[in-house]
């Protein structure tokens, strides 16, 4: 059963049309100028800014337009989009207001360099400055969080802007270009003329790398004893997963995915480690910490996977893969920095490596410690334990679905218990950490997919920043499977407050939580709740065969914490193993 | 590690912001500013800023590579790292009874300063020089009195062909 999501109209032809030089106003150029640009699909609210834009929409069906209930809703809609296709997410908000609610998940796509365009309306251009009816500095609130940013002055201006947001947004390190368009711009009529030309001589980003570097790199890979890779999500953007698995398939050294490389590299693979650093795995963070030579490929050294800085793989020489120079010795020093798309990279680079035989005893040394320290967790017959959770959803959906996340404990869970072993199908927030970001990036995941599995996991505390959107999935039957990890508390929260601030809970009990199997009825999307083992296994298979939207509520037991942990200013190998120890 | 004085010449797009971007960029990854200056450059809607900064080498080399990253900066150059040509202006107003003047006219000549204007008891001397020049003129007027103290911040330029 496929979703209601209205048809997309455009052909070639159309295209084609669209192309013409005609007088037209700035609202249509917009659209128009989307299309062009291979738009699909757009998350929006209106208001008085950006009604001229809106107006151009009335009947528009080159594209669709998904009206969400809250900006942040199609913010992070967009931002699902976008890390589940790999295009471009646009989203349209009004000024002021509107164009506020948008902050938070731009810097969550910041963070985690995610391409958006992101079209805000502003009051008039003569208005601008004057304190004006819903007026915001959005260029200015915004700088800091922003790839770059654009306030249109003339609608002259709007084709190349447009054309170079895009561009600026999904090459190099990607991120999200703000364009804001004062309502007499949009409303404005000029000759249209599709932008073509880019004009950025400040925006080179070196694609291809220093040969002399790879050379370093391949010889190092040759001496090693004890190599280790680390891959990121600069993996999955510039789409080198194959290039990974060839490079590790010749060289067999270790690797380790951090949150947002997970998928990068097939986790059934012998050789992968798990996910390294806060809440990584044993053998990951102690391979990190005995590596003489630290292969780094797109990830950057945040502190939740380096813990401690000083005492951070304090044996190995470190390469630095990242398309972004600036990101090379930020945090961690590089011996030998590698400037480059990472697809790039590792194509020119497997030509040159091969499976350095010094390194066998290290392969078997983490192949022992992966036995002897693996995931586990102590299960339960008469509570639901929220990893079991986890391990349900990825045997009965044989790691196919594209899974996301919010933020806390059922996220951890989730990077730990189910098995990625596809680009792109781990959506969540890494690097702001943004609660409400989970459920509406799993409707954007879902546009960009209509026939795959999304399963979007939730906390109840999480569940209930972004719960409106539960009306998107309903109206037009966007069928993500929602999951709602009710351990009835913060418990991330909850987790720090009991092993570090002497179990003073404060301000981390959510009683007064919706009925969430209500809330979902009331929006008029299928609820259902499982407490314990046989009702969770029934209702789940109840939801997969449900078609359309469904949330389920799993009520798992109070007191669970993630494990292994690090506590903050600790160095990697000093784990905290829980109870399972 | 070692604290030094850098300057650094970016050259950016004449864009609106473009001042806040920069600016902000060292605010937020906490750079020091100790001067910025900005004005027209060689070539139309480019413009050039002089930044002194302190800090040690690998902070200046983040500032370097973050500069890049914004869309608008097109170069960056260390101009410490070359023999240079560093300038400022500053306009110091300075009390000045007509009994003073004759030595702080003493004053200004040593340093090849100008007067540029004269009030009842007060002058306005414009300096022109490295920053220990500024520096030094500024300590010696400093007993007569200073009133008002304006200083441009560094412009500088390496020296040569390069
Ligand atoms: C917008 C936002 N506010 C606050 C936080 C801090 N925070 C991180 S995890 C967490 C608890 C999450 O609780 P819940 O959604 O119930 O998930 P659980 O940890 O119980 O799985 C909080 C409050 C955050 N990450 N984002």
């Amino acid at each position: 059963m496929s979703a209601h999501i209205p048809e997309v109209q455009s052909t070639d032809e159309l295209r084609q049309k669209w192309m013409k030089p005609e007088i037209i106003s700035g609202s249509e150029i917009l659209l128009r100028s989307l299309l062009l640009e291979g738009v699909e699909c757009v998350f929006g609210y209106p208001g008085g800014a950006v009604l001229y834009i809106y107006d151009a929409l009335y009947g528009f069906t080159d594209f669709k337009h998904l009206l969400t209930r809250h900006e942040q809703g199609a913010i992070h809609a967009a931002d699902g989009y976008a890390r589940a296709s790999g295009k471009v997410g646009v989203c349209i908000a009004t000024s002021g207001p509107g164009a506020t609610n948008t902050v938070t998940g731009i810097a969550t796509a910041f963070m985690d360099s995610v391409p958006l365009v992101v079209i805000t309306g502003n009051v008039v251009s003569s208005l601008i400055g004057t304190d004006a009816f819903q007026e915001a500095d959005i260029t200015g609130i915004t700088m800091p969080i922003t790839k770059h940013s654009y306030l249109v002055r003339d609608v002259e201006e709007l084709p190349r802007v447009i054309h170079e947001a895009f561009h600026i947004a999904n090459t190099g390190r990607k991120g999200p270009v703000l364009i804001d368009i004062p309502k007499d711009v949009s409303a404005n009529k000029t000759l249209f003329q599709p932008g073509q030309s880019l004009k950025l001589r400040g925006y080179n980003p070196t694609v291809i790398p220093n040969r002399l570097q790879l050379d370093k790199l391949a010889t190092a890979i040759q001496e090693s004893e004890r190599p280790v890779i680390i891959a990121g999500g600069g993996v999955v953007y510039s789409g080198a997963h194959e290039e990974l698995l060839k490079f590790v398939t010749q060289t067999e050294i270790p690797v380790t995915t951090t949150l947002l490389g997970l998928g990068g590299f097939p986790s059934g693979n012998e050789l992968w480690m798990g996910m390294p650093g806060m809440h990584g795995t044993y053998t990951a963070n102690q391979a990190i910490q005995q590596a003489d030579l630290l292969i780094n490929i797109g990830a950057r050294f945040d502190d939740r996977v380096t813990g401690k800085l000083d005492g951070f793989a304090p044996l190995a020489k470190i390469v630095h893969i990242d398309i972004d120079p600036a990101e090379i010795g930020k945090n961690v020093k590089a011996d030998i920095p590698i400037v480059g798309d990472v697809k790039t990279v590792l194509e020119l680079l497997n030509p040159l490596v091969s499976r350095s035989h010094k390194a066998d005893a290290w392969r078997s040394k983490i192949s022992e410690m992966k036995k002897n320290k693996p995931w586990k967790y102590i299960d339960s017959e008469t509570e639901l334990k929220p990893q079991w959770v986890i391990e349900l959803l990825n045997d009965t959906t044989n790691g196919e679905a594209i899974v996301t996340t919010d933020v806390g404990q059922h996220q951890m869970w989730a990077a730990q218990y189910y098995r990625f072993n596809q680009p792109r199908s781990m959506i969540t927030s890494g690097g702001l950490g943004t609660m409400g970001f989970g459920f509406p990036a799993a409707i954007g995941a879902q546009m960009a997919y209509p026939e795959r599995l999304v399963i979007s996991i939730n906390g109840d505390g999480g569940m209930q920043m972004c719960a409106q959107e539960l009306a998107i999935c309903a109206i037009n039957n966007i069928p993500v499977k929602i999951v709602v990890i009710n351990n009835q508390v913060l418990g991330m929260v909850r987790q720090w407050q009991e092993l570090i601030y002497e179990q003073r809970y404060s301000h981390i009990d959510l009683a007064g939580s919706p009925d969430f199997v209500k809330l979902a009825e009331a929006y008029g999307v299928k609820g259902l709740r499982a407490s314990n083992k046989d009702e969770a296994k029934q209702v789940w298979q109840e939801a997969m065969d449900t078609p359309g939207p469904v949330l389920v509520e799993f009520v798992v037991c109070k007191g669970e914490n993630v494990y292994p942990m690090v506590p903050q200013g600790s160095t990697i190998d000093q784990m905290l193993m829980g109870d399972s120890e | 590690m070692m604290m030094k004085s850098h300057a650094i010449s970016v050259l950016v797009n004449d864009q609106p912001g473009v001042l806040q971007r920069v600016s902000g960029l060292f605010g937020r990854r906490g750079f020091n500013i100790e001067s910025i200056t900005v004005g027209q450059s060689e070539e139309m809607g480019l413009s050039r800023m002089v930044i002194v900064t302190q800090g040690d080498d690998k902070t200046l080399e983040q500032i370097e590579k973050q500069l890049y990253k914004l869309i608008d900066v097109i170069k960056v150059v260390n101009l410490s790292s070359k023999p240079m040509v560093g300038r400022e202006l500053a306009l110091i107003k300075v009390k000045s009874e007509p009994a003073e003047r004759p030595e702080i006219m003493g004053v200004v000549e040593t340093f090849r300063a100008a007067v540029v204007d004269i009030g009842t008891n007060s002058m306005i001397v414009q300096v022109v020089g490295d920053t220990d020049k500024i520096n030094a003129m500024i300590e010696l007027l400093h007993p007569y009195g200073i009133r008002e103290l304006s200083r441009t911040g560094v412009t500088a330029m390496i020296r040569g062909n390069a």
